[in-house]
């Protein structure tokens, strides 16, 4: 019995169990996104759903992301067959109604869903309080990378991708976030809300709205 | 009550196991036989246990006893009866329940059919037998027990995982894999046997591992096929192998078991390679807890991932022992495991046997840097990467034609050396054969060069492989003046293994042949249909007759009805389905195959319209691919020819070289005769 | 490395479609108000569908399991493959249009992992050890038919 030899050869058992340890550490369904420290890939998507004052927009307007540059921006995908949407609609509409007078927009982007279903959903979770546009064809969604819902994006004042939550999002990383980006912004910004929806970055719908979304 | 009995009797086994490894290792090291006759009674007595176990789960599954944690997590009253059972090996729980009940089976039966064996190789044999089994007793009565008591009771579960409630596949394929995995530790525990009763330097414990080798090698080849059958027809994309981790899991077992299956055959002729085959074997069993380490672990993830949990860690501190001991046994051994043999010829089946073990261990080592490589790219560059398809095709085509061409010159070959007259004999006619093939590939529009060469090689190889049937059976028929039947008959059962090869490797060019014939001339087209409307695909026309939708006790089900239609007429309907459930967000699709021997028409309902007016169906083409099924059965023929032993009869020179060392002659034992 | 397969299999996809000779009902477009993803069975522009189908075929699917865009029928994969299509229609290469996928979703969004600094290392090491275990063979087979019964070092 050859012992040196067997103790060499059994050292090479220790990088492939080390290997195996370490990706016990890992989770190999959350993938990090490129898009942190990255401009926010503008849009202009349909409001279907109005929230309540006084961050309300009407139903048909388009809102352009460009035009919201200066202010903070949390932007929430979701769909309402998302089981875990569930878990942080509450979280999310109560952060947007004490934040209304705060220099921050919400808006909540439908992923591959349809407006009625959607619209139930928001009935049957109590309201909403801010606005949902719909992303029909997910072009928006898979330029933000978006590989599941909910997915959350902080965007900053320089209109930078500040931080991506994937899953639900909690109260604490909402302060957490929130609050370091309003800090950031630059002096003079002043809160938004309902009064502001000129510089809220909005088209008006036409007068002759599209027959509702399907 | 039926959950306590089962722990109980897991919970008795596991202790058995402990008290029959050490009883029987004292029993071996002192030379007592009695001793090593209560470690058999544990193997025995564990199987017995597991079965009282496996049965009580299946009872409690049957009659819905949702105060079982299994029974609770993937039981349902509106399944169906027979998902219901066949749910035993649907999760995790009591997927490691049935892993044990296999792994007693299998002891019980090698344990017995051996028992009179004299010498320490069984002795030795079974209580590594009674060591892995143990492993699994302590997940079944830890981590991984099924039988944990729910309180308060559940009125109903939420039934298995609906995909595995789409297919009767579902019912065959764990149960072949599982077979054919857990039999791989019989021929491992054989290996660590030989090296501790020194009978590794002599080539008996690989005539009495053999069968059990071939008979999980036929197991698992099936399963490989069910598995790639299964997800042909439920998951949805017209595939057959995505080189997903668990696949490649079931794979790389098979890989080193075959070449395992021709080398060991130049170790009985010529007494050389014995530390290459320890390695295998060894190498086979390792790969095996490895592949299951990477389904239950959650490192990696995969199509098949059972959920995560501490059942990793214990499979990680597993594989870590197996690992260290196998890798210190092996390794300390190898002085006594010197090549002493010689070739006669470079030209000769022993060489052609090295190069078949050198294309499938590459193909092994590819797939497993491959499957591992994720895992490897995190931990150094700190990125995640994926590992696909794209990697896998193209790194592995290469190799895998070159075993095909291999196929078709090692039968052609002789053992020993050839002639060049040999030479020319065997390996020019299949030519002519290859040639044929490769034209009428080009003619049907392969450019593609491996594809080209694999149909050559297909030719080739089938042309040798049916050819040497052809020589022994005329030379019977001429010798003997047997009719060709008879001849057959007498030719395969005068060397079974060589003619059940013969077939295996017909089984397996078949499943090539498919496989190639499906990659290279598959064609689809997807298209929105409203009722009447037709699609075509590559000469194929079919028309959506309706969409409809029906409520089922456990899902609500939408299906789009296509009628293929030939010459005007309605010749086969198929219904490609959406499955809603309501424990599921997105439906479920079930495709609708219409397969002939020409290949199979593949429907997939991708999206339909709410009111019903139209469907988007998605057609796909696939020349061939029912032989992958019909491959693989003519592959498990072949190794159920094999496994017949061989005549009693040897030759002179065989006799002399096996003589076994004085050392190494089993000493009588304390009590025995 | 090998030369481009995916050239070839895509030559070999547009061969095929050329010696089928499919005619292919337009199906109609789908009225908006379906679930089904409105779409056109257009093929006027075949080398356009083929390019579709190789550039996808190397993009996985975000929310399947290991399958590529091309393959999966989930419904961001459809919507990937038409963003495939409308980019390489709009004249970018396919490098271009990958790359714009992997500034989205990381490199992970790519089946093959692209071919540079330590991923060399994935694509080396299977002809690393196929060639040496070549020349083993070669030795070993020598040596054991050269020389008759000499005590060698154990095994290949």
């Amino acid at each position: 019995m050859n012992w040196k030899r067997a103790a060499i050869a059994s050292l090479a058992a220790v990088p492939v169990i080390a290997l195996f340890a370490w990706g016990f550490t890992k989770d190999p369904n959350n993938i990090p996104s490129p898009l942190p420290g990255r401009q926010a890939p503008d849009f202009s998507l349909p409001v279907f759903a109005s929230g309540e004052a006084p961050m309300a927009l009407p139903v048909g307007d388009t809102v352009h992301l460009a035009k919201l540059r200066g202010e903070v921006v949390v932007l929430n995908f979701w769909a309402s067959w998302c089981l875990s949407c569930r878990d942080e609609h509450r979280t999310l509409s109560q952060f947007a109604k004490r934040y209304a007078d705060k220099p921050v927009h919400f808006l909540g982007v439908l992923y591959n869903d349809r407006t009625p279903p959607a619209i139930d959903w928001i009935r049957e979770m109590g309201g909403q309080e801010y606005p949902s546009v719909n992303d029909r064809d997910a072009h928006t969604a898979i330029n933000y990378g978006l590989y599941g819902v909910p997915e959350t994006y902080f965007i900053d004042g320089k209109g930078e991708v500040a931080f991506k939550q994937t899953g639900p999002v909690s109260d604490e990383v909402l302060t957490r976030v929130v609050d370091s980006l309003i800090a950031a912004l630059p002096a003079g910004a002043k809160g938004t809300g309902a009064a502001d929806s000129a510089a809220a970055g909005l088209t008006p719908a036409p007068k002759q709205a599209p027959k509702g979304t399907p | 009550m039926t959950g306590l009995l089962a722990h109980d009797a897991l919970m008795v086994s596991l202790m058995l196991l402990l008290v029959g490894a050490i009883i029987g290792t004292l029993g071996i090291r002192g030379h007592r036989a009695d001793w090593v006759q209560i470690a058999f009674g544990t193997v025995y007595a564990n199987f017995v246990l597991v079965t009282v176990a496996t049965l009580a789960m299946v009872y409690a599954l049957v009659t819905h006893d949702f105060s079982i944690s299994y029974v609770a997590q993937v039981g349902s009253r509106e399944t169906p009866m027979f998902y219901t059972v066949i749910s035993l090996w649907g999760a995790l729980e009591g997927s490691i329940l049935f892993w044990a009940w296999v792994l007693g089976l299998y002891s019980a039966v090698v344990v017995w059919v051996n028992r009179k064996r004299p010498g320490d190789l069984v002795p030795w044999a079974s209580v590594t037998l009674l060591v892995v089994a143990l492993f699994f007793a302590i997940l079944l009565v830890g981590p991984a027990n099924p039988f944990h008591a729910v309180f308060p009771v559940p009125a109903d579960g939420p039934g298995p995982n609906p995909l595995l409630q789409n297919h009767i596949l579902m019912a065959i394929h764990p149960p072949l894999l599982y077979l054919g995995y857990v039999g791989m530790a019989v021929p491992f525990a054989f290996a660590v046997g030989a090296i501790f009763s020194g009978e590794v330097v002599s080539d008996d414990w690989i005539k009495i591992t053999r069968p059990y080798l071939l008979v999980s090698w036929g197991f698992l080849s099936a399963a490989i096929i069910a598995g790639m059958w299964w997800s042909y027809e439920v998951l949805g994309w017209g595939g057959y192998w995505a080189w997903d981790p668990v696949e490649n899991a079931s794979f790389l077992p098979w890989l080193t078991a075959t070449a395992f299956l021709h080398s060991a055959i130049v170790q009985e002729r010529r007494g050389m390679l014995r530390l290459w085959n320890l390695n295998l074997m060894v190498g086979t069993f390792v790969l095996t807890i490895l592949g299951t380490f990477l389904t239950r672990s959650g490192i990696l993830s995969s199509v098949h991932a059972f959920t995560t949990g501490p059942i990793g860690y214990y499979f990680l501190a597993f594989i870590a022992v197996v690992l260290v001991s196998t890798l210190i046994m092996v390794a300390g051994n190898s002085d006594r495991l010197r090549t002493t043999g010689h070739f006669d010829s470079p030209t000769s089946r022993e060489t052609v046997f090295l190069l078949n073990n050198l294309f499938l261990t590459a193909f092994m080592f590819t797939v497993l840097v491959g499957t591992l490589y994720p895992l490897v790219a995190e931990a150094v560059r700190g990125v995640k990467v994926s590992v696909g398809q794209p990697f896998f095709n193209k790194m592995t085509l290469p190799l895998i034609v070159s075993l095909l061409f291999l196929m078709g010159v090692g039968p052609a070959l002789p053992w020993g050396s050839a002639s060049k007259a040999d030479v020319k004999n065997k390996l020019v006619p299949p030519l002519g054969a290859a040639v044929l093939m490769a034209v009428i590939a080009l003619v049907a529009g392969a450019r593609n060069v491996y594809s080209v060469l694999a149909f050559a090689f297909v030719g080739y190889a089938a042309f040798a492989n049916i050819r040497e049937y052809w020589i022994g059976v005329r030379a019977r028929h001429t010798a003997h003046g047997e009719n060709w039947v008879i001849a057959l008959v007498r030719l395969v059962r005068g060397n079974h293994r060589r003619y059940g090869g013969y077939v295996a490797h017909l089984g397996v060019l078949l499943v090539a042949l498919g496989i190639a014939a499906s990659e290279t001339f598959r064609t689809e087209r997807e298209a929105t249909l409203a009722p009447g409307q037709t699609l075509t695909v590559s000469g194929h026309t079919a028309r959506l007759k309706e969409v409809w939708g029906r409520q089922e006790p456990q899902r609500a089900v939408i299906g789009a009805t296509m009628e293929v239609i030939e010459n005007g007429k309605v010749v086969a309907t198929a219904d490609p389905r959406m499955n809603f459930y309501p424990t599921q967000s997105a439906p479920v699709p079930t495709p609708q195959v219409i397969s002939s021997i020409s290949g199979d028409l593949y429907f997939n309902l991708m999206a339909f319209d709410q009111n019903g007016s139209h469907a988007t169906v998605k057609l796909i083409v696939q020349p061939l691919v029912p032989w992958i099924w019909f491959g693989g059965g003519v592959v498990v023929l072949g190794a159920i020819i094999g496994v017949f032993p061989k005549r009693k009869r040897r030759t002179v020179a065989a006799t002399a070289r096996q003589a076994v060392p004085a050392v190494v002659l089993p000493v009588p034992r304390e009590g025995e005769a | 490395m090998t030369p481009s397969i995916k050239t070839l299999l895509a030559v070999a996809v547009l061969a095929t479609a050329g010696v089928a000779a499919p005619s292919v009902t337009v199906a109609q477009q789908v009225p908006a108000g379906t679930t089904a993803t409105a779409r056109t069975s257009a093929l006027s522009d075949s080398a356009l569908d083929a390019q579709t189908a190789a550039v996808s075929s190397q993009l996985r699917c975000p929310v399947c399991q290991g399958e590529s865009i091309q393959d999966s029928p989930s419904e961001l994969s459809m919507q990937m493959r038409e963003i495939v299509k409308e980019q390489l229609r709009s004249g970018k290469t396919q490098a271009q249009v990958k790359a714009y996928f992997v500034s989205k979703y990381g490199e992970w969004i790519l089946l093959d992992p692209m071919a540079h600094g330590f991923n060399l290392v994935l694509y080396a090491a299977p002809y690393v050890l196929l060639l040496a275990g070549l020349g083993v063979v070669v030795v070993a087979v020598r040596k054991w038919s050269g020389g008759g019964k000499q005590p060698d070092s154990a095994g290949p």
